[in-house]
């Protein structure tokens, strides 16, 4: 695989490339959403563009597809300029885009969603379904996706949704895909066959632009990655021999060689003996998780890992009351809390981060102060009243604790940036002073930084006599846990102390221990570079605080 | 630091997640026949609670009965698969064929006086004409300008119902050219053309949103605007043209009942928009767009009529009516949702 992986590198020279743009400027009233940024992607190349939130990937993204016009600049596919910008289906066979957000529609099958305005020839010819649903099945093999074409896409997992969105894109005749955040839905397993499958796209000549901010997956699927900074181009380089901090750096214009939270980590206090924080015994939700028991500690940051069916997410949401489990026992402190009573939970002193926090976390057309206050609303004026001046002292107290970027406590939550609202929803949790917060995948689409600092601000948490539970399976997140507790299929798979390497922890989310998996040092070929990668990884100081 | 493995179960989840789309999509194909079963039920009823219900008298007039309101149901339930909604077709139905009268009978010698500034035959074109019209200027508030659509409309449900109370002054109009009540008082083949009519209309419909790209592109707008977008649909102009033949749909509803009635009733239609959605909805259309098809909304009407025409023949008081035609909603509701095995939220 790294033969392929590596061969349009060297072809580069003799090539020209898939996409060109040069000299891109966009400017949104008074901010500059791009300023000079350029990007060349060759042929059968995966690419990777990495950057903060707010850095200009979106923008660059816009542009490529042709959703937005620059303002300057350059751009052309296969060395021929860009069409014309409204051509759609000129557009369509040149690039295509697998965005964040789903564009398959949840009621109609996939043999529809594949062809989608093009059902027929012509707007009053007869839709013939039955060649209609053949057509959708050659197309389908052709990219190896098994997938039924009468399947509704609502009863697709995630994953398979993404297959028909990429085998779509390719049925225009794009040799060129835009993938935003592909995996930011997807676990372990499913990114795996997800890679799997672009790497053999690529084998078929399709280039790949990916955006991610995961930069494992940028090292684990690409051979070159761009950054952007501040609206900015800043490098390009092969991905192997740039290292992890140089590659952070470059994103962040900082250097990250003194990681706080692996500092805060390395120094941690322990105040072990005392009553845990959290008992948890023999829960058990039946066909989610079976008999479980776990103990947190006073001043622990536990992990609970575990892919996307383990029921580690519903462990964590049935301890801050979202399920009712048929059996088993819940206390914090030694008390006993009431199962499947969110009211009950917080009171015992349990704060809760939603996976979800469009869903689940925020009320976006309200202000900051008020979502970050949703949870101690009886503490904010006498006989059940909320007095707006207590509310905005609490809400600046929570912006300046978790350092939420924001003009003002009054302006509405939606205007933040996807880092800033999670702040947001952590303020919520942690406004209650709680023994407990229980966080759920607490960086998802989270920037760098503000991932950093999240995590450092759980750990500060417990360093305070009290106690965080990390639900995740994201190993950034895992890594600054004092330990790690792995589920899989709803049992406790193992538990690790802190130090673990990322192949026995996936393996263990795998439910496999360490032998013959995908994720394991792949075949001769490329072990080479996965090395590399793990030394880089190990030496890093991250790790370092570990050991 | 000992993993306890489960491969066998890795393995099996695979082809029973691959399994489940195909169950599933089966009871989505039911979910359009859920009320067939009322249907034969109530039959069932009419037929034990009285000899003259299955006659064909009797069966016939339930259809007739049935073809204004069904013409709104069609209108309204392409309007709610493609996302939107439009509570003014009520008054549509009642305010087009008073426009089209007041432009085309003359300024005196009648009870009502109009402006005679059109020949009568143009009756129908206008009225249908008034329709488009309503329909476009609904679109255009809510498509260009933005407007929250069930404001809007119920906005104009007001306006136009006051229109027609201001031009019929508030009086029913008697002097119908014939050309007009031609449609809703024939009968063709032994049947009354209006029932023809509807048929007709909903085969059409129902072919178009099964076989036609365009069709297609009203569940797709419905689903997820954006993701159409995306897909190349002209999601605005798409949804204007379904909410201007909605509207139409509605003022031709108003000239066979014009017809059935012998004259344009001065509350033609008012309060009907409640049975109307009632009807689309326990038909199986979705209120948030994307789902459902007109044949489930032709057997929502016939169930909500055939329900008042069985409570009739079986004698229970017509001060009941209304508590009944009531309960039936909710009852038809509880049955399409478990027939279907979907949550309607």
């Amino acid at each position: 695989m790294a033969d392929t992986a590596q061969a349009p590198a060297a072809q580069a020279v003799a090539t020209v490339p898939v996409v060109e743009a040069a000299g891109i400027t966009k400017r949104f009233g008074a901010t500059v959403a791009l300023r000079d940024a350029k990007i060349a992607i060759d042929p059968g190349e995966s690419h990777a563009l990495v950057g903060r939130n707010g850095a200009g990937k979106s923008t660059l993204v816009s542009v490529l597809t042709g959703i937005q016009q620059p303002d300057t600049g350059t751009l052309s596919f296969s060395g021929k300029p860009a069409p014309a910008f409204g051509d759609t289906d000129a557009w369509r066979s040149r690039v295509a885009c697998v965005y964040q957000r789903s564009t398959v529609i949840g009621g109609l099958t996939v043999a529809e969603n594949l062809f989608l305005n093009r059902q027929s020839e012509g707007g009053f010819r007869p839709i013939r379904w039955k060649a209609l649903r053949a057509r959708a099945e050659a197309l389908l093999a052709e990219y190896g996706v098994d997938v039924s074409p009468t399947a509704r896409i609502a009863d697709l997992t995630v994953e398979q949704r993404q297959f028909v969105e990429i085998a779509r894109a390719l049925s225009f005749g794009a040799r060129f895909i835009i993938l935003d955040e592909p995996t930011a839905k997807l676990d372990a397993r499913g990114i795996e066959r997800l890679f799997t499958k672009l790497r053999g796209l690529q084998e078929q000549g399709v280039a790949f632009l990916f955006i991610s901010h995961h930069l494992q997956e940028v090292y684990e699927l690409c051979t070159r990655v761009t950054v952007y900074r501040d609206a900015r181009h800043i490098l390009t380089a092969p991905v192997e021999g740039l290292g992890h901090d140089a590659l952070v750096e470059a994103m962040t214009g900082e250097s990250s060689a003194a990681d706080p939270v692996a500092a805060a980590a390395a120094s941690r206090p322990r105040t072990v003996g005392s009553q845990p924080v959290l008992e948890v015994r023999g829960l058990t939700l039946p066909g989610v998780y079976t008999d479980l028991s776990l103990t947190v500690q006073a001043g622990e940051v536990v992990g609970l890992a575990g892919a996307t069916a383990s029921g580690n997410v519903q462990l964590g949401e049935t301890v801050a009351g979202l399920h009712r489990p048929r059996a088993g026992q819940l206390a914090v402190r030694g008390r006993t809390v009431r199962l499947g009573d969110i009211p009950a939970a917080l009171a015992a002193g349990i704060g809760f981060v939603p996976e979800d926090r469009h869903l689940q976390g925020l009320v976006p057309e309200r202000s900051v102060a008020e979502n970050a206050t949703l949870t101690v609303t009886d503490q904010l004026g006498p006989f059940g009243t909320v007095l707006p001046s207590r509310t905005r002292d609490f809400a600046r107290r929570m912006i300046e604790d978790l350092d939420i970027k924001t003009p003002d406590a009054a302006t509405p939550v939606s205007a933040l940036s996807g880092g800033n609202q999670q702040k947001v929803v952590v303020a919520r949790a942690l406004a209650t002073e709680p023994e407990l917060v229980v966080a759920i995948r607490p960086t998802n689409g989270v920037d760098i930084k503000s991932k950093e600092f999240l995590l450092g601000r759980f750990r500060r948490h417990a360093e305070q006599g009290r106690a965080a539970l990390i639900v995740s399976d994201e190993l950034d997140d895992l890594r600054t846990c004092d330990r790690v507790v792995t589920m899989f299929h709803g049992r406790i798979a193992a538990e690790y102390p802190a130090g673990w390497t990322d192949e026995q922890l996936v393996a263990a989310m795998e439910g496999i221990a360490g032998t013959g998996h995908p994720t394991q040092p792949r075949p001769t070929d490329l072990t080479d570079t996965t090395e590399t990668e793990h030394e880089r990884d190990t030496k890093g100081p991250r790790h370092g605080g570990h050991h | 630091m000992a993993a306890i493995t489960e491969p066998g179960l890795a393995s099996e989840a695979a082809p029973a997640a691959a399994s489940v789309p195909r169950r599933s999509l089966n009871l989505a194909r039911y979910r359009d026949l859920s009320l067939v079963p009322v249907l034969l039920v109530l039959a069932l009823i009419g037929f034990i609670v009285s000899p003259a219900f299955l006659t064909s008298a009797n069966l016939l007039g339930v259809a007739q009965q049935s073809t204004e309101l069904s013409l709104l149901v069609l209108g309204e339930a392409l309007i709610l698969v493609v996302g939107k909604m439009d509570l003014s077709l009520e008054s549509t139905i009642g305010v087009a064929p008073v426009i089209a009268m007041w432009l085309v009978l003359p300024s005196h010698g009648g009870r009502f006086q109009g402006l005679g500034a059109l020949p009568t035959w143009t009756a129908i074109p206008v009225c249908l004409l008034v329709g488009a019209l309503i329909g476009a200027v609904n679109g255009f508030l809510i498509l260009k300008l933005r407007l929250n659509g069930f404001i809007v409309t119920l906005g104009a449900l007001t306006m136009l119902r006051g229109l027609q109370v201001a031009i019929s002054q508030g009086q029913s109009i008697v002097e119908v050219p014939n050309s007009f009540l031609y449609l809703g008082e024939t009968s063709w083949l032994g049947a009354p053309a209006a029932v023809w009519i509807c048929l007709v209309l909903f085969a059409v419909g129902g072919a178009a949103l099964a076989w036609l790209r365009h069709g297609r592109a009203l569940y797709a707008i419905g689903g997820n605007a954006e993701a159409a977008r995306t897909a190349g649909i002209r999601v605005d102009r798409i949804t204007w043209t379904v909410l201007i033949i909605g509207s139409v749909l509605a003022a031709f509803a108003g000239v066979l009942y014009t017809g059935h009635y012998g004259s344009v009733s001065a509350d033609q239609g008012s309060g009907w928009i409640f049975q109307v959605f009632a009807a689309t909805v326990i038909g199986g259309v979705s209120l948030n767009g994307g789902k459902g098809t007109l044949f489930g909304a032709l057997t929502g009407v016939l169930t909500l009529q055939l329900v008042v025409n069985v409570m009739t023949l079986a004698g229970v008081p017509p001060l009941w009516n209304q508590f009944l035609n009531g309960l039936i909603i909710i009852v038809a509701l509880i049955i399409s949702r478990y027939a279907s095995g979907e949550k309607q939220e």
